[in-house]
């Protein structure tokens, strides 16, 4: 039974081990741009294990950019497209990526409703993380009940461990899982959380929370957001944002109602049709995106709605940080 | 699974315009054979939707004492509610519903009720005021004010219902607009100026409760006419706009703090309202 994996080597082993089985599609981090970010992967050099966590989110293997809702052909009746996916592994998201599809699922697979399209690839993921052995200098888990080690949402855990990883069954269906690639189970040993270095001074959450319903009609708002372009590339790029709007079109001779993501930070978001707006100002833009993320997701989800990955920090043109937001709002560290 | 973003394709019956300038029309639906007709509660809404042009969200104006035909009154001020108003009688149009919450009918029985509505929000309190006055129903409520008002005498909608509620005995009708014609005889002023005229409603079985819906302008002015008139902020109802799109919690358009406006609402409280953060209040 092996329950470590040593070196890279094995690593890369193991990745192949789960291309080899019949009948999967596997989304790890690839390069992109400068950068990297999930997407299929035929053949394991394709992936970039080494990537200390990839640009873009694994988002869109859930919950896809852009998504046919129904379809209709010419004369015909409109048809739902939810699609039956087969088994999808998602290989070497980071603990804060698995944490994001936790709260994925209390949206869209939570609540009175299902929603049908994220579920049935819900239901066909399988998520195998790593740890990270270093936090990025924008990474900010451990404020949002995270952690290098966080095993929430993931179903196997590769721990780091000296040169190698640990590996940590989760689940049920990672057992299923590295019983089929050819991993044995782990033998119990799990790695201090507290040998690893911590993404900064953690904020305590709830008073946090608190502080920011306090400061709702704090004048500070508009002078602390005035930069912002409002370009949305903050919930373009965060794993666990979850809005989208409903539009028609044409697309190859058929007619089809799709989703695509949108963003809070857009000016259209909540504009009515009689051109009344409750939120018309980039400051209720953005204040709205923090305290959705710190606040009221406490309240409709039991978790926040961020974890803390760090990509809006690095992602966004005019350097807005949303740590230095969450200080000022929420009073002291 | 059924699939909560699939469509019933109902059939229109009959699009009738509301207004004399042509921008409102309400159009009535009756659904497919071998579908049994929904229940639902007066202020819930649904989307509607014609594939290849898009979906929006409209309160359903009728009562669901007839709930075999359902009508929508819609405001022409874009491409869906443009194409929903060029729908003609035996036309196919999508619908998925019904969605929110509605009034609080259950809550409201034995109540004294002031249902107060301004343009375009008038629709679901017709909705609720056709219901409260059905024969099976009129026994549960007290004494029943609707004031409602226009901008002008030409935008006045469900103008056969106003004449009828106007000879019951059983409710007071108020009906102002804001700028009189020639031809107007009726109360001019704003919803909150009438509202101030209707302060001899006396409290008759479980005290009063007010359902108000209509521009942000009219609700602001409106709400303090109701604290002087006594009414406590949990006796206060306010149907809501919002730019909802999903209709189902899971698109985040319709956000107010930690409830969405079209699973926890369109209808809140006063009360729960002045909980949230105060973008809508």
């Amino acid at each position: 039974m092996t329950d470590t994996i040593h070196g890279r080597e094995s690593l890369v082993r193991l990745l192949e081990g789960i291309l080899a089985m019949p009948g999967v599609t596997v989304y790890a981090p690839v390069a992109e741009g400068d950068g990297a970010a999930f997407d299929r992967v035929l053949s394991a050099s394709e992936a970039l294990l080494d990537s200390s966590g990839a640009v873009r989110p694994p988002r869109q293997i859930l919950a896809p950019m852009t998504e046919t809702l129904l379809a209709m052909e010419p004369g015909g009746s409109a048809v739902d497209s939810v699609p039956a996916p087969e088994p999808t592994i998602l290989f070497g998201a980071r603990p804060c990526d698995a944490r994001a599809i936790v709260f994925l699922d209390r949206v869209y697979a939570g609540g009175d409703r299902i929603d049908p399209y994220y579920a049935a690839r819900r239901e066909a993921l399988t998520i195998l993380s790593i740890g990270c052995r270093e936090p990025r200098a924008t990474c900010f888990c451990t404020s949002t009940r995270g952690g290098p080690l966080s095993v929430e949402g993931s179903d196997i855990l590769l721990e780091p461990s000296g040169e190698g990883w640990i590996v940590r069954i989760i689940t049920e269906r990672g057992a299923s899982l590295v019983g089929r690639a050819g991993l044995g189970s782990s033998d119990g040993r799990v790695t201090d959380p507290a040998a690893f270095p911590q993404a900064g001074a953690p904020r305590d959450l709830s008073a946090l929370r608190g502080r920011l319903e306090q400061a709702f009609d704090d004048p500070r708002w508009e002078a602390l957001t005035a930069k912002c372009l409002g370009c949305g590339a903050c919930t373009f790029l965060c794993p666990s944002c979850h809005c989208f709007d409903i539009v028609d079109a044409e697309e190859d001779g058929r007619i089809v109602r799709s989703r695509i993501w949108d963003s809070c930070q857009f000016k259209t978001f909540t504009r009515q049709a009689s051109g009344h707006d409750p939120r018309p100002t980039g400051a209720d833009r953005y204040r709205h995106r923090l305290m959705h993320k710190f606040s009221y997701c406490l309240e409709s989800y039991g978790m926040p709605g961020c974890v803390g990955c760090g990509r809006c920090v690095e992602a966004c043109p005019v350097n807005l940080d949303i740590r230095l937001l969450l200080d000022a709002f929420g009073g002291e560290r | 699974m059924s699939n909560p973003y699939a469509p019933v394709p109902m059939r229109v019956e009959k699009s009738v315009t509301e207004t004399e300038d042509g921008s409102i029309r309400t159009i009535s639906l009756t659904f497919p054979d071998g579908t049994a007709p929904f229940g639902f509660v007066p202020g819930q809404f649904a989307e509607l939707s014609i594939l290849g042009v898009g979906e929006a969200p409209f309160g359903i104006a009728s009562s669901p004492m007839s709930p075999d035909m359902l009508d929508f009154t819609i405001a022409r001020v874009g491409t869906v509610t443009t194409e929903l108003h060029y729908l003609e009688p035996g036309e196919s149009v999508g619908l998925r519903g019904p969605l929110g919450n509605g009034y609080p009918v259950e809550g409201l029985s034995g109540r004294d009720l002031l249902v107060i509505g301004g343009g375009f929000g008038f629709s679901t309190l017709r909705a609720f005021t056709n219901y409260a006055l059905h024969p099976g129903n009129r026994g549960n409520f007290g004494g029943i004010t609707v004031v409602y008002g226009a901008r002008n005498p030409g935008l006045l909608l469900y103008r056969d219902d106003l004449c009828d509620w106007a000879a019951r005995d059983d409710m007071n009708l108020v009906v102002t607009v804001d700028r009189a014609d020639e031809g107007w005889t009726g109360m001019t002023g704003t919803v909150p100026a009438a509202v101030e005229k209707v302060k001899g409603v006396k409290s008759v079985l479980g005290g009063r409760a007010a359902l108000v819906c209509g521009p942000p302008a009219m609700i602001r002015y409106t709400l303090p006419v109701l604290a002087d008139l006594g009414l406590a902020p949990a006796d206060i109802f306010l149907s809501l706009e919002m730019k909802m799109k999903c209709g189902i919690g899971k698109c985040g358009r319709c956000g107010i703090g930690g409830s969405y406006a079209c699973t926890d609402g369109p209808v809140y409280s006063l009360e729960r309202l002045r909980g949230l953060p105060g973008e809508f209040r």
